[in-house]
């Protein structure tokens, strides 16, 4: 049943959030440090498992790509409530971090994939 | 008998059912004009952007959900269903494969992460950012648009720094979409190694699918396969191992 993969993801969730929420005080830091993180890592486990022994069928796996699928539709409602009038001012940072970000990315392809073409050579 | 009021009403009511046909709306239309461009810039990228100006028209402290029909917006863009969408998206990762990115393709992810962080954390400081929330919110924004609104929520930044890592991963995210194909041939993005590690040096899902789509389609899931592990490790590292190292550094 579909509830069956939302029941999961949502534990998987709430697991996550809550050992976040742990992390962050055992740290001293009054945050969540971790959580989604931590609650893709165990969705990724478990949603495996489950497959493998067969209790997360096909209808459940559903039940969680159904959200997955939902994920950009959420990302742009996020968007949409942020405080962009006030960002505005901010605008050079983030067109400044993106450029330099991409910069960074295209100069290190070639080292790290000659890297990866001697380690296959060596198995 | 006030038609208008009624109607005004009834949207109110049902904020987030609302906000599903808004959102649904945006990304219509976004896609559409994506298309237009035959693929070269993905219609998620557009239909982000599509948000940030759906913000920007809203005004207020909480963008578009500052105008109290639209409020429903704010739910569905909240922490809550942000955060539960982004977990689910970690659905269908196959251990198997994770085993086969290897070494280096785990050290490409670490590397990605590692150079947004510097890079925002850079930018920002030249341009007066001082607190190490804020800094290490608009470093996670540079790694994704998703990983910057995940660590700066957890680590309480304000709804403009938020605003501004979306923005900066929206920038990398069309910048890698554009400038994919026309580099390729520089930095040797011609074959499956290349592209895991193109995957993972980048992150951005959307902007490395659409950008090395245009340069081999054959390619794509090899640049996904790191890629999609990008946001999840982002979002673990970013608001622990990276803040904590910011705050060593800025205090």
């Amino acid at each position: 049943m579909v509830i069956y993969g939302v029941a999961l993801l949502a534990f998987c969730y709430i697991t996550g959030i809550f050992l976040g929420d742990i992390l962050g005080a055992a740290l001293g830091v009054k945050a969540n440090v971790g959580g989604v993180g931590f609650a893709m890592l165990l969705l990724i486990i478990l949603s495996n498992k489950g497959i493998d022994a067969g209790w997360l069928d096909k209808k459940s796996q559903e039940g969680i790509a159904f959200w997955s699928a939902m994920y950009i539709p959420i990302v742009v409602a996020m968007s949409a409530i942020q405080n962009v009038a006030a960002a505005i001012s901010g605008g050079a940072v983030a067109i400044g971090g993106g450029v330099v970000g991409v910069i960074f990315g295209f100069i290190l392809i070639p080292i790290l994939s000659k890297m990866q073409k001697n380690s296959m050579k060596k198995e | 008998m006030d038609l208008m009021a009624m109607l005004t009403k009834v949207l109110t009511k049902n904020g987030l059912i609302f906000a599903f046909v808004l959102i649904g709306i945006t990304n219509l239309i976004a896609y559409k004009l994506a298309g237009l461009t035959k693929g070269r810039i993905h219609g998620s990228a557009v239909a982000i952007f599509f948000g940030l100006v759906l913000a920007y028209i809203g005004g207020g402290a909480k963008g578009l959900a500052s105008i109290p029909l639209f409020a429903g917006v704010g739910m569905l863009g909240g922490a809550m269903f942000r955060d539960f969408a982004i977990v689910s998206t970690a659905f269908g990762a196959d251990l198997r494969e994770i085993k086969k990115v290897g070494f280096v393709g785990v050290l490409s992810l670490v590397l990605g992460l590692l150079t947004s962080w510097i890079a925002g954390v850079i930018v920002a400081y030249a341009l007066g950012y001082r607190d190490s929330v804020s800094l290490v919110t608009i470093g996670a924004g540079v790694a994704t648009f998703v990983v910057g609104p995940v660590t700066g929520a957890a680590l309480g930044a304000t709804s403009e720094v938020i605003a501004i890592s979306i923005a900066a991963g929206v920038v990398k995210s069309v910048l890698v979409m554009i400038c994919t194909p026309f580099v390729a041939k520089a930095v040797g993005l011609d074959n499956p190694q290349s592209a895991m590690v193109f995957g993972g040096l980048m992150g951005t899902t959307s902007g490395t699918a659409a950008g090395i789509a245009a340069v081999d389609p054959k390619l794509v899931p090899y640049c996904a396969m790191t890629a999609t592990f990008y946001t999840g490790f982002g979002c673990l590292v970013f608001p622990s191992i990276l803040y904590l190292a910011t705050k060593a550094v800025f205090g």
